[in-house]
């Protein structure tokens, strides 16, 4: 039994936004596997939830008509994986999501919940931030998208305005993000199967059409950092580069510009460090490998 | 102080439309435990860490103890209980976890059974690193998962016709 | 064909696998209490205060007790045999409640209410004042001059020191040529992490109090409860129904007492405690951490002169098992590798740490891994192959223990070795894997472990049993060496119905669930003891069993008792098998004689004053990701030799579990604290690294069956030995593949990267 003040459940989205105006102090509860831990914890004992989890709108991957990948928020980690749609032009934020947990978890789990809560180690977030999502907000006075990058404001903090009645309704890929680019990711923890990222690291790749360039490499860390980040540093050294081993190992060392993580008992500030770098090496050898490129 | 808030929720569990009335502060596992007396939905955690807790919600599996009781709403759930036929008959990857010593203590057996019991719906042979990967949101503390990995595996194949010699060692 | 050493499925198969078994909370009444715990939110100190009264005011709370209602009874907690010697009784330092806290997570106060969430709420209303104390949390700066203490009556924290000399160590060292190697081996505080946290409920009934509780020793539970509420003994009631997992921390009085005591505070009324993951880590028992400083003195062809063992053990805040576990780790080493000179000290100290107790191995895990990384070492600085240098220096056939007459018969050290070597391939990998030389190196690393069955000569081995002749001809076993999860009750079926001359071990029913009122007096499940144990009063009253039933056969059959058997369920005549009547014509013509009635039954004590060795070894290859300091396992394997098996299936699986442990110690368990607060950092599953299914390569277990002599069914020690060789074998790996030496457990990523880097393996 939870210590829950009052359950409002959401019907549609409109119901939520309205429901969020009416009670400001309420959490909003989409999959349950955050929310739920925190209030068995006791960090939101005694507080009211509004669930969301019954608008099934907001669920399953679709093609919009600008040619966006578009994730309904509540679309299951699982569903997410086993979804054609991802499988064939971002197969890296399924296999990324992949490594979320265990199977159950990754059934309950949602994106939108992996994002709103503004956790650094989530495992979507380095490759939302590598592929450039845009945020698809909805409140009272509509629709609105940002980019990833600005959604987050803070550790645990993301741009969802309450006195708007805002919740996050998808994840969009632009076309331009997902196009002739292939990624992988390495989520780097103490044990290789229900657990929390020590680093994530997210890296896509286009290369020339003759493969020995590199046309656009992005790459974004979760844990390097209060929230997930790009390595710009080592995006601008390697763009335009030739696609070679000598590069990628100096990509890697570029790394240590861009990001600041920080010592705690999970890990400490070396450690992360140095797993980022050769990290960065290792998925960026990996997406050269499924772009087609020869190294 | 607000008053309790109950809600009435109608669901199918292990096959039988049923109707509850339940504080909206209860857990499925809440639920299941102490309205309907499917004791099998064990509390190991309460946190989605250890699986004890494992049902299957419309076919995949959930820790009941993370989905809240008024969720259930139009659900149909299926607990170990609803593996046993009528008569006490065991489903085959109930007879396998025996026959394979993959039981022990017996406390994490039902939640590793209804994900077993998922895994095998689909009708795959997976690879065994991809079978770990499927039962990786479980844990044990008494089998080491080795003779819980055999009961699915040999059951798995045992479905799809393969499992030739019936002393496979893994 | 009798049923033992015979591959059977497990007598409560059918119920674990319907989901029907019923645990503590399965049984638990419907208008019984929440009591939840309010637990210290610092290191050390003393309670000023509670402020209960906006606790007390939340709807549905019945009661606040606090460490200043409960009675000034000291009482233990360890699952110790009771000693009728003042001197040898464990160290009564508990109350039920503490104004005197000691580590972070210590009992203040309770409440109890008619719902969770009111108890819940309840112990986040209560405000409690204190004075702060400066907290200690090391076991060796506990020891220091000035260092905060603990408890009154053990200055210096040192609960207590124990020492072994043999030879003469100074002189001895003194040797021509003799190389010297020296090593600081630490191993961590972990927990136990069954599946089903400790929980338990009790109620008053006709004046009496009944507990029912997950543990794995009722009859001790029973003691310790009258102790703590002083009642007499006899006034309490201990239910175990089936448990979901033990490993030593259900061998410990955790909230029994404070469950029963709450009861009797309101009006006898059931009262639930029911512990959370995060408690179960903390404020129950942990393994003790045990850190050990080793001098060995060797010669070139590897043959040991002397050597210094000293052992630290970080006892947390409360005596619990207190120094018996570094004591058999400590004796250990006189054992498996003999040496003529030897100077050991072990101490066991308090620290502002949850409290140690046993958990699965009992000193020999953290001794193991010690002990077989300081091998290693040795053949690494002789240049000797590790392997080859155990075979030369392990325990020889026909060694001796004075103390408790232990005997190894047969070569078992080296038969396992020998069995383990060609599982693992060990001569061509070995070779093989020496040319790695890039960032993916492999290795092979061997452990070995010593261990003994059972806690005989320090304290009292007994066990009692109770035979009930059926109607139908089956027979009704019970005793107090309980089920938790092993599979005891399995192998006592297994023995019963071979004793007696039943047809099948479904012939036995042994009752599992254990009533302090009614099961024969038994000292639970511990020391790996119960089917050793166990199988004294099982061969006893079994006996006894069959002579009551030819007794009574005889009135029938007119045949001597000598005359007859029972084989198969039937009463035979020996000369020519003739079947003369079945067991159940002979128990209904018992039962119903207008004559002569009789139920027949048998029951006796047996007082074990045997104990027997335990051997075998582990091999692991590992495969080490030297840039991403990360370990996989491979392969690996255990061999035992723990005499004859009762049950194979049961008996590899009991090793499965262990490895599996043993793994999880070497790799990934921790228990974290704070330096700055002493609270604890990952007392959850999420954060303790428990190996899940996908850390784990198959997992091999192999058997030595060498017939245990002294052993009524030839078997001994198998509970506990799987835990006790796996983290130094995965140690000695990482040594053989990279040439680093990690002398603390676990090797996680963490160590991995420190190592590495100052050993210069990572380029950066």
């Amino acid at each position: 039994m939870y210590d829950m003040l009052a359950l409002y459940e959401a019907t549609s989205v409109a119901d939520a936004i309205a429901l969020r105006l009416e009670h400001p102090e309420a959490q909003i509860i989409a999959g349950g596997t955050d929310v739920l831990v925190q209030m068995r914890e006791g960090k939101r004992a005694g507080k009211a939830l509004i669930s969301i989890q019954k608008l099934d709108e907001m669920r399953g991957v679709t093609i919009d008509e600008e040619e966006n990948i578009r994730i309904g928020s509540l679309t299951s980690f699982t569903h997410i994986t086993s979804d054609p749609i991802i499988q064939k032009y971002i197969n890296v934020l399924g296999e990324a999501v992949d490594m979320v947990g265990g199977p159950q978890i990754r059934n309950a789990g949602t994106i939108g919940g992996n994002t709103c809560n503004g956790v650094t180690s989530a495992d979507s977030a380095s490759t939302l931030h590598a592929w450039e999502a845009m945020v698809e907000i909805t409140g009272k006075n509509g629709v609105r998208r940002i980019p990833i990058r600005d959604f987050y404001i803070k550790a645990g903090q993301v741009d969802l305005k309450v006195e708007e009645g805002e919740i996050q309704t998808a994840i969009l890929i632009p076309k331009a993000s997902y196009d002739r680019t292939y990624g992988h990711y390495i989520k780097y923890a103490m044990r290789n199967a229900m657990d929390i990222a020590t680093l994530g690291t997210s890296v896509n790749a286009r290369l020339s059409a003759d493969g020995k360039t590199f046309e656009r490499v992005r790459i974004a860390f979760g844990v390097a950092g209060p929230v997930p980040m790009r390595a710009t540093n080592a995006e601008a050294f390697i763009n335009g580069k030739e696609v070679t081993l000598a590069n990628i190992e100096e990509f890697g060392r570029k790394v240590l510009e861009d990001i600041n993580p920080r010592d705690s008992w999970r890990a400490s500030k070396a450690f992360r460090s140095h797993i980022a770098v050769e990290s960065a090496k290792r998925c960026l050898i990996e997406s050269v490998k499924l772009a087609g490129g020869e190294l | 102080m607000a008053k309790n808030q109950y809600k009435l929720v109608t669901c199918t569990i292990n096959g039988r439309e049923v109707e509850k009335m339940v504080d909206v502060r209860a857990s499925l596992t809440d639920m299941l435990r102490n309205d309907f007396s499917l004791t099998s939905v064990k509390k190991g955690c309460e946190v989605g860490e250890c699986g004890a807790c494992n049902v299957l919600i419309d076919g995949e599996c959930f820790n009941s103890c993370l989905y809240l009781a008024v969720w259930a709403e139009g659900k149909n759930i299926t607990t170990l209980e609803g593996l046993t036929g009528p008569n006490g008959e065991l489903s085959d990857i109930q007879q396998a976890f025996i026959d394979e010593t993959a039981i022990q203590c017996g406390f994490c057996t039902p939640g590793f059974i209804m994900t077993a019991v998922e895994i095998l719906n689909r009708g795959v042979e997976y690879s065994d690193d991809e079978l770990r990967k499927l039962l990786s949101g479980h844990l044990c503390r008494c089998t080491g998962y080795e003779n819980i990995f055999k009961a699915v595996k040999k059951t798995m194949l045992r479905r799809l016709g393969k499992l030739d010699d019936p002393y496979l060692n893994t | 064909m009798g049923e033992v050493g015979k591959k059977q499925v497990r007598v409560d198969g059918y119920d674990k696998a319907t989901g029907r078994t019923k645990y503590y909370e399965d049984l638990m009444p419907r208008d019984a209490l929440y009591a939840r715990i309010k637990h210290s939110e610092i290191a050390h100190g003393y309670v000023k205060s509670v402020d209960t009264s906006a606790a007390e005011a939340i709807d549905g709370v019945v009661k606040v007790l606090t460490c200043f209602d409960v009675p000034d009874i000291p009482f233990p907690t360890a699952g110790h045999p009771w000693s009728m010697d003042p001197g040898h009784q464990d160290v009564a330092d508990r109350l039920l409640l503490n104004r005197h806290v000691r580590y972070y997570g210590d009992d203040v106060a309770v409440v109890i209410a008619e719902n969770e969430v009111a108890a819940m709420q309840g112990v986040r209303a209560l405000k409690v004042e204190y004075e702060e104390l400066p907290f200690v949390l090391d076991v060796q700066k506990a020891m220091e001059e000035g260092a905060p203490q603990l408890h009154e009556a053990y200055p210096g924290n040192i609960l207590k020191h124990t020492d072994m000399r043999k030879g003469d160590y100074a002189a001895a060292i003194t040797e021509e040529g003799l190389i010297k190697v020296e090593g600081w081996y630490d191993t961590p505080s972990v927990q136990h992490c069954h599946i089903e946290n400790f929980g338990c409920f009790a109620y008053e009934e006709n004046g009496r109090v009944t507990v029912v509780s997950s543990t794995q020793i009722p009859h001790i539970i029973r003691r310790v409860v009258g102790q703590a509420l002083g009642r007499p003994w006899a006034n309490i009631r201990i239910i175990k129904p089936y448990i979901g997992g033990g490993f030593g921390n259900k061998q410990d009085a955790l909230y029994e007492p404070l469950c029963a005591w709450c009861s009797t505070q309101v009006g006898g009324r059931c009262v639930r405690v029911d512990c959370s993951r995060e408690e179960t880590f903390v404020s129950n028992r942990v393994r003790h951490a045990i850190r050990f400083h080793i001098v060995s003195w060797v010669r070139p062809d590897g043959t040991m002169a002397a050597r210094k063992v000293e052992c630290f053990s970080n006892q947390g805040s409360y005596a619990s098992h207190g120094h018996s576990i570094v004591a058999k780790a400590m004796g250990s080493f006189a054992q498996i590798y003999p040496c003529d000179h030897m100077e050991c000290d072990a101490w066991t100290v308090f620290t502002n740490r949850p409290t140690a107790g046993a958990m699965r191995g009992y000193g020999m895990p953290q001794a193991s891994f010690a002990n077989e990384a300081n091998i290693d070492d040795i053949a690494k600085a002789l240049n000797i192959d590790p392997l080859a240098l155990r075979e030369k220096i392990i325990m020889p056939k026909g060694f001796r223990d004075a103390f408790s007459q232990n005997e190894n018969y047969e070569d078992s050290f080296r038969q396992c070795l020998e069995k383990g070597k060609a599982y693992i391939d060990y001569d061509r990998k070995v070779a093989e894997f020496a040319k790695d030389t890039g960032p993916i190196r492999r290795g092979i690393g061997v452990a070995a472990f010593w261990y003994n069955t059972g806690v005989y000569p320090i304290s009292l081995e007994t066990s009692s049993n109770r035979m009930l002749l059926n109607l139908d001809g089956t027979v009704t076993m019970q005793c107090g060496e309980t089920e938790i999860g092993q599979g005891a009750d399995t192998a006592y079926a297994q023995m019963t119905a071979d004793v007696v001359g039943l047809k099948s071990y479904r012939d036995v029913n042994v009752v599992s669930c254990q009533d302090t009122d009614i099961t024969p007096t038994g000292l639970g499940a511990y020391a790996s003891r119960q089917t050793y144990m166990a199988g004294f009063s099982i061969r006893q009253t079994g006996e006894l069993l069959k002579k009551k039933i030819l007794e009574y056969a005889c009135e029938v059959t007119r045949q001597t008792v000598g005359n007859m058997d029972i084989v198969d369920g039937n009463i035979v005549r020996k000369p020519d098998g003739r079947v003369l009547m079945s067991l159940s014509e002979l128990a209904m013509t018992a039962q119903y004689n207008p004559v002569h009635s009789e139920h027949i039954t048998a029951e006796s004590t047996y007082t074990i004053r045997n104990n027997a060795y335990s051997f075998g070894c582990t091999f692991v290859e590992v495969e080490v990701d030297v840039p991403m300091c990360k370990v996989m396992l491979k392969d690996i394997v255990n061999v035992h030799d723990c005499g004859q098996l009762i049950n194979p299936a049961l008996a590899e699986a009991q090793v499965h579990g262990g490895m599996s442990m043993a793994i999880g110690y070497g790799m990934g368990e921790q228990l974290l604290f704070d330096e700055k607060t002493g609270k604890p950092l990952n007392n959850n599953l999420l954060d303790y690294k428990l190996s899940t299914i996908m850390d784990h390569p198959h997992l091999e277990a192999q058997f030595v069956e060498n017939f245990e002599p002294t052993s009524p069914f030839g078997t001994k020690a198998l509970g506990e030995p799987p835990a006790c060789s796996g983290a130094p074998a995965i140690r000695n790996a990482i040594l053989n593949a990279t040439g680093v030496s990690i002398d603390q457990n676990p090797m996680n990523p963490h160590i991995l990267f420190k190592r590495f880097a100052e050993e210069g393996l990572l380029a950066d």
